[in-house]
């Protein structure tokens, strides 16, 4: 286990911290059953304020469905959701409504003064000040996706949901989508918790990382390595293998080249900073 | 080899030649339903350089062409006139069962120009008939859109009046005359519902429908973004469902006019309608013609508008 990674935990995890810090969400126990198959099973969770969690979880299971249960979406959950302030979630897919401009979009069911104001900076804050009065539709995919991060966090949220909000863009435009979203986030620091699929970005942007599997979290990892991070620091491979490990992706001793299909020995004592291509094959 | 380009271009030159002889442009709906003005400058934006190098390679000027082109579909509708001028000028078929173009065309002429015992004038009774379907129009589209967001916005709203709507759809219109008769006597009271009726069903469906097939994603991020239930429905749930209302608005008006022509039949003393009673008293088929050719007129006038 590599110094850096604060000893994560392996297997079925109680993720909760102490109780002395007001949580930005504390969920217990929580349950959702579609069908009869159960999708989460009694899952426990506590996010820290100003906290940046990311959660992994190969597909189905079940990481949209406690985002949405969060996000106060999703009416058949059972169990404790304590969320003291105000959510805001970005969507992977935009869902800005169309017949409005985009600075409408960002002003809608905004409770403050001067609602447009406050909407204008924030798109400003993105980016997005000289596309306030265009059409949702005439926007680029990662002008939409800017536009519902700055309808997100116009709202000063206490907790940010992320649902896989970069998968539809292309590879640049999501590096830049998470350098902007670190930005935001050390700018106005709400807890933020993000769903992906991917790896990297889980560990390019998280404070901590978790593993969901069969309805629970069974990993937690503190990423204690200092921002701007490079995906091809010693102490990210190894947290890499373990996350890849945790969600079956490789076996233990195997190294992970992000060639399909093709998995090599890791050999002992070498660590090798096998280079992503991935997102440029994309 | 201009004659071939004819055949294989018209796509791309249709709605162009379409704008220029003053005939409807079929994508009126479209643009309605349309929120952003940026998306009709797009299309537009997309159609004229596709039909641009078509012209050139042509080697003709392009105005001339789209005017001829659109001289090309009025050579049926012509040839028709004139065999039926042919037909019924001859005798081949009696004039008073087929009176030609040119007897119709007079007799739409004295029709305006003077006021007849038997028929009054020609706008005259258009004017009648225009508001009496205006009246049943306005009426039943506003009960429609107020009966379809009870329905759309709450089961039981849905279970209250869905049913009831579904059984009248059900019902044969015109079939409703004889009870309509009894009901609300001869004068303009079933005619005005009876257009009003015909105008609601198509458009109550429609509306209903669209209400209901709202973009559940985007109702969603209207939850989490906080908004009241009568900011749901002013800015997410009602213009979702304008585009289905505007289909269900358009086949209102052609249930509408066929409404009106029938409800006129019964018992009017004023319209269109009634100078088509009189007409088929007097036997006067011509004059029945220039009828049947306003209501024609005006149906496209609508369409065109709507």
């Amino acid at each position: 286990m590599a110094p850096r990674l604060a000893a994560p935990v392996s297997g079925a995890v109680n993720d909760t911290v102490n109780d002395t810090v007001h949580p930005a969400a504390r969920v217990r126990g929580l349950t959702r059953e579609f069908g009869g198959r159960r999708v989460l099973d009694g899952l426990d969770l506590d996010i820290g304020p100003g906290e940046f969690v990311a959660m992994l979880g190969v597909s189905g299971t079940g990481k949209s469905t406690l985002l949405r249960a969060v996000a106060g979406l999703d009416r058949g959950v059972t169990g404790e959701i304590d969320v003291p302030g105000a959510v805001a979630v970005a969507f992977q897919e935009p869902r800005l409504l169309p017949w409005h401009r985009v600075l409408a979009n960002v002003a809608l069911g905004l409770r403050v003064p001067e609602p447009e104001t406050v909407a204008h900076r924030a798109l400003g804050e993105v980016g997005l000040t000289d596309r306030a009065q265009a059409w949702p539709l005439t926007l680029s995919g990662g002008e939409a996706q800017r536009a519902a991060l700055a309808r997100a966090l116009v709202r000063e949220p206490g907790l940010l949901l992320l649902d896989e909000p970069f998968s539809a863009l292309d590879a640049l435009t999501r590096i830049a989508m998470h350098r902007l979203v670190l930005r935001l986030w050390q700018r106005h620091r709400p807890a933020v918790l993000l769903v992906t699929h991917d790896v990297d970005e889980a560990l390019v942007l998280a404070d901590r990382v978790l593993v969901l599997a069969g309805g629970r979290i069974t990993f937690s990892g503190p990423v204690g390595i200092p921002r701007p991070r490079d995906r091809d620091d010693s102490g990210l491979i190894e947290l890499r293998h373990e996350l890849l490990r945790q969600l079956g992706v490789i076996k233990e001793g195997q190294l992970w080249t992000e060639r399909p299909g093709f998995r090599v020995p890791l050999p002992p004592g070498r660590a090798i900073g096998w280079r992503s291509r991935r997102h440029w094959l994309r | 080899m201009p004659e071939i380009n004819d055949v294989v271009v018209p796509v791309s030159a249709a709605p162009a030649a379409a704008a220029e002889s003053g005939a409807p442009v079929p994508d009126a709906a479209v643009r309605l339903a349309t929120p952003a003005p940026a998306t009709t400058a797009t299309l537009a934006a997309t159609a004229a350089p596709a039909a641009a190098p078509r012209r050139a390679a042509s080697g003709r000027p392009g105005p001339r062409r789209l005017v001829s082109r659109g001289w090309h579909r009025l050579i049926t509708p012509i040839a028709v006139a004139l065999l039926w001028q042919l037909v019924s000028s001859t005798e081949l078929i009696p004039a008073r069962k087929l009176p030609p173009p040119t007897t119709v065309w007079h007799t739409a002429v004295s029709l305006i120009t003077t006021e007849s015992p038997a028929y009054g004038t020609l706008q005259g009774a258009m004017l009648v008939s225009l508001q009496r379907m205006a009246i049943g129009f306005a009426f039943g589209t506003v009960a429609a859109i107020a009966l379809a967001i009870v329905a759309g916005l709450s089961r039981l709203g849905e279970n209250a009046v869905d049913p009831l709507l579904q059984i009248l759809r059900t019902l044969p219109l015109f079939g409703l005359i004889p009870v309509f008769i009894v009901w609300f006597g001869i004068g303009e009271l079933p005619k005005v519902i009876l257009i009003a009726l015909g105008a609601a069903i198509p458009l109550y469906l429609n509306t209903f429908a669209g209400i209901r097939s709202v973009d559940a994603r985007l109702v969603e991020a209207g939850q989490v973004l906080g908004l009241r239930r009568t900011e749901m429905i002013r800015h997410v749930i009602l213009p979702g469902a304008l585009p289905q209302a505007l289909v269900g608005l358009r086949q209102s008006l052609g249930v509408a006019w066929l409404a009106l022509v029938v409800a006129e039949q019964v018992n009017a003393n004023a319209g269109i309608g009634f100078i088509i009673s009189q007409a088929t008293q007097f036997l006067r088929n011509d004059v029945i013609l220039v009828a049947l050719l306003v209501y024609a007129a005006l149906g496209l006038l609508t369409d065109a508008i709507a």
